[in-house]
C-alpha cells in the first residue's frame, strides 16, 4: 500500500508543440493510501495512459511518479509492485484456472502453502472454486475476467490495485455483484484501488473520489454528490448524468439575468452576482432533475416549447427547446414524474431552472 | 430408405466439375502409378499383372531401407535444427518501423532463390580452392571436403537446407508472435513473469498454430528434397546423401525399373500421408492437454 504523487505530463510525440501533442497535460494528483479512485472521462481522454503511468508499463515524457515520497518513475511496473487487470480478458492458456490465479505470486517466488491459502481465499470470493483445475482457455469470455481479475486481487501486499475498465465484456448483472465484491475488498483490506472506466454509474457507485478527464486534462476531482451538485466545468455537467446538465446561455444586464429577452432576478450571492456582471455573458447551468414545471403567471419561469415526452418507466424525460440569448435554439431536458404524460408536443411549457442547484459558468468554468 | 426427406440427385451433377479437377490433378497420375506397380508392363502390348511382387521385391531392397533411414534421419535433424533456430529468429526481428521492413526483405532472400541456384551457390561456397566457406574452413585447418566425405557432405547439405529453409520457419514465427495483442506481455510484466516464462505460458502456446504448419512444410518439403543435393553433391560421396527421391529417380529414369519405382512411389506417399496425419495429431493433443509442468518456484 502506498500513497501514490503524480506530477506529470506525457506525449507519445517525440517533441510536442502544442497542448494537442499531449495525451496526458500537465497534472499534479495525489491519491492517498487506502483511497478508491475512479477515472472517468470519454474515449480516448487519456485514462488509460495515466493509469499505465502509475503502474510503469508508461514512463511518462515529463515529470514523476512517486509512491510514499520514493520517486519511482523509472521502476517498472514489477519494482513499483502494482497489480492491474485489463479491459479485455488475459490468461494464460495452457494453465489451469488454479495456476493462473497463482502466477503473480509464483514468479515471486511465495511459499506453496501460502499460495494455496491465497488462491483458495480469491476463487471463492469470485465463484471460481469449482473451476480451478479445469483449463482457463476453455472457459467463456466472463469466467476468463473474473481470472484476470482475481490475478490482480491474489497479491495482498501490492502498493495498488489498478483496473482498467475490467468489467467491459461482462454481463450487466454479474457487473453489479463483482463491483460489489470490489467494494466489500476495499472495505477489507483498504488497498489504494484505482478504477478507469467511462461509465459514470460505474465510477460514482465505486469510487470514494472521481478524477473527470476531458482531452488529456483532469477537470474535476470529487465525490460522486460534488460531481453531480457542483460540475466544475460545463464538460463535467454535461458528462455526468443522465440525461446531463442543461446549459442556457444568459447575459448580465441592468442587475439582472437575461435570457431570450426576458429578465430573471434569482437569489445570487454577492460574489457571485458580481463575477457575473463583471463577465457580462455566462452559462446557467440546471440538472435536468432540478428543472420543475411553473405556471405560466411565474414571472421567474422560462418558456420553452415542449418537442417531446418519453416515459422512461421510473420518470418522463421531457425535451423542449427554446430560444437562448445567443439566439440560438437550445434544447432542454427535464425529469419529470407524472405529470410529464400530459405534456403535448408543439405546446409550450413554463419552466422553473433557478433554485438553490442553479449553477453559472463563465469561460465554461464554475462560479464559485 | 428413409421416406421422410425427399431425396434429390441432382446435387450430384453441382459437384461434376470438382470432380473431374481432381481426376485430371491427382487421381488419374496417381492411378497409373498404381497401375505400374500391380502389373510387369514390357511393351504396350505385353504386360503381365504380378500383384504384390513389385511391393515386396521394394520392401526386401536393402539399398533402399538405407535411403529411407537416411532420409528420415535428414528430416529429423532438419525439423530439430531449424524450428527453434527459426523462433530464436522471429523472436529477435524488430517488430515494427522500417527496419522491421529491412530485416524481413533481407530474410526473405533465400526463400526467392530456385532450388538449383541454391545446389550450385553452395557447390561453389564450399569449394576449398575457390569458396568462401571451404577455403575458410580448410585455412582454419579443417580437412573439409564435402565431395570426398561423407561427414562433410551431410553437414554441407544440412546447413545448405538450414540456410534455404529457416527463413520460411521465422516468417511465420514471426507473423504469429505480431498476432498477440500488447495486453498479453503488460499482463505478464504485471504479474512479473520472465523472459523465459512469458516464452513459455505466453509465446508459445500462441504461436502453437504457425509452428504446427511450419513442422507440417519442413517436414514434407525436407522428406521429399532432390533438386539442393542432386546439385550439391549428387548423393555421394558413394550413397552418403543419397536421399528417398534420388533413389526412386535413380530406378525410375536412370535403370528404368518402372514397376518398383511405381511401388515404391505408393510407399512413399503413404508415408508421408502417415507422418503427417501422425505429427498433426500429436501436436493438436500436445497444445490442448499437459498443464502439469507448472514451474513450482
Amino acid at each position: 500500500m502506498a500513497r501514490i504523487d503524480l506530477d506529470l505530463s506525457h506525449s507519445y510525440r517525440p517533441e510536442p508543440q502544442s497542448d494537442e501533442d499531449y495525451a496526458l497535460l500537465p497534472l499534479k494528483f495525489t491519491f492517498n493510501d487506502g483511497g478508491a479512485y475512479a477515472l472517468l472521462g470519454p474515449s480516448g481522454c487519456g485514462k488509460t495512459t495515466l493509469l499505465n503511468c502509475i503502474s510503469g508499463l508508461q514512463r511518462p515524457s515529463h515529470g514523476t511518479v512517486s509512491f510514499d515520497g520514493r520517486d519511482v518513475t523509472a521502476a517498472t511496473p514489477q519494482a513499483r509492485n502494482i497489480a492491474q487487470v485489463f479491459q479485455f480478458p488475459v490468461i494464460y492458456d495452457t494453465m489451469t484456472v488454479g495456476e493462473n490465479l497463482a502466477f503473480p505470486l509464483r514468479n515471486r517466488g511465495v511459499a506453496p502453502a501460502q499460495v494455496k491459502e491465497r488462491v483458495g481465499r480469491v476463487a471463492e470470493m469470485l465463484d471460481l472454486s469449482a473451476a480451478l483445475d479445469r483449463r482457463a482457455s476453455g472457459l467463456a469470455a466472463d469466467a476468463k475476467q473474473k481470472i484476470s481479475l482475481g490475478r490482480g486481487l491474489v497479491r495482498q501486499d501490492v502498493s495498488a490495485i489498478l483496473f482498467d475498465e475490467p468489467l467491459t465484456v461482462i454481463d450487466p448483472h454479474l457487473k453489479w455483484q463483482l463491483r460489489r465484491k470490489l467494494k466489500e475488498i476495499h472495505h477489507e483490506f483498504r488497498l489504494t484501488l484505482i478504477y478507469v472506466t467511462h461509465d459514470q454509474t460505474e465510477a460514482l457507485t465505486f469510487a470514494e473520489q472521481v478524477l473527470v478527464m476531458s482531452r488529456g486534462k483532469a477537470v474535476q476531482v470529487g465525490s460522486a454528490d460534488a460531481l453531480f451538485e457542483r460540475p466544475a466545468h460545463t464538460f463535467v455537467g454535461n458528462f455526468i448524468g443522465s440525461p446531463g446538465m442543461n446549459f442556457l446561455s444568459g447575459q448580465w444586464r441592468d442587475g439582472a439575468i437575461e435570457i431570450a429577452g426576458r429578465r430573471y432576478f434569482p437569489e445570487l450571492a454577492p460574489a457571485t452576482a458580481g463575477a457575473l456582471q463583471a463577465a457580462g455573458t455566462f452559462k446557467v447551468g440546471v440538472r435536468p432533475e432540478y428543472l420543475r414545471l411553473a405556471a405560466s403567471t411565474d414571472p421567474q419561469a422560462v418558456p420553452a416549447r415542449v418537442e417531446r415526452a418519453q416515459d422512461i418507466g421510473t420518470y418522463w424525460l421531457v425535451t423542449a427547446s427554446m430560444r437562448d440569448a445567443s439566439g440560438h435554439a437550445a434544447t432542454v431536458r427535464g425529469r419529470l414524474g407524472n405529470e410529464g404524460a400530459a405534456l403535448q408536443a408543439g405546446e409550450t411549457v413554463w419552466l422553473s431552472v433557478f433554485n438553490r442547484h442553479t449553477c453559472y459558468y463563465v469561460n465554461e468554468e464554475l462560479v464559485a | 430408405m428413409s421416406t421422410l426427406k425427399p431425396v434429390n440427385q441432382k446435387a450430384w451433377l453441382l459437384v461434376i466439375p470438382v470432380v473431374l479437377c481432381v481426376a485430371f490433378s491427382a487421381i488419374l497420375p496417381l492411378m497409373t502409378i498404381v497401375n505400374y506397380s500391380v502389373q510387369d508392363i514390357i511393351s504396350p502390348e505385353r504386360r503381365v499383372f504380378v500383384g504384390t511382387e513389385w511391393f515386396r521385391t521394394v520392401l526386401r531392397d536393402g539399398e533402399l531401407h538405407d535411403a529411407l533411414l537416411r532420409q528420415l534421419g535428414f528430416s529429423l535433424a532438419v525439423l530439430v535444427v531449424e524450428i527453434p533456430l527459426g523462433i530464436l529468429l522471429a523472436l529477435s526481428m524488430p517488430a515494427k518501423g522500417v527496419k522491421a521492413s529491412a530485416v524481413l526483405v533481407v530474410i526473405a532472400l533465400s526463400l526467392l532463390i530456385p532450388w538449383n541456384v541454391v545446389g550450385t551457390i553452395w557447390q561453389i561456397f564450399g569449394r576449398t580452392d575457390i569458396g568462401l566457406l571451404g577455403a575458410a574452413l580448410a585455412g582454419m585447418g579443417f580437412d573439409y571436403n564435402y565431395t570426398g566425405s561423407a561427414v562433410d557432405a551431410w553437414f554441407t547439405v544440412l546447413v545448405m537446407d538450414v540456410w534455404h529453409w529457416t527463413p520460411l520457419v521465422a516468417l511465420l514465427c514471426y507473423a504469429g508472435l505480431r498476432a498477440i495483442p500488447d495486453a498479453y506481455y503488460q499482463a505478464a510484466q504485471i504479474d512479473g513473469a520472465s523472459r523465459l516464462a512469458v516464452f513459455r505460458y505466453i509465446q508459445l502456446p500462441k504461436l502453437r498454430g504457425v509452428l504446427m504448419i511450419a513442422v507440417l512444410l519442413r517436414f514434407m518439403d525436407s522428406f521429399m528434397i532432390y533438386t539442393e543435393p542432386f546439385v550439391l553433391t549428387g548423393g555421394g560421396p558413394g550413397n552418403a546423401t543419397t536421399f528417398l527421391s534420388q533413389f526412386l529417380t535413380q530406378k525410375a529414369v536412370g535403370q528404368f525399373d518402372l514397376g518398383p519405382a511405381a511401388a515404391f512411389s505408393i510407399i512413399y506417399f503413404l508415408i508421408i500421408l502417415l507422418t503427417c496425419f501422425i505429427l498433426y495429431n500429436w501436436m493438436q493433443r500436445a497444445g490442448t492437454a499437459g498443464s502439469e509442468d507448472m514451474p513450482h518456484a
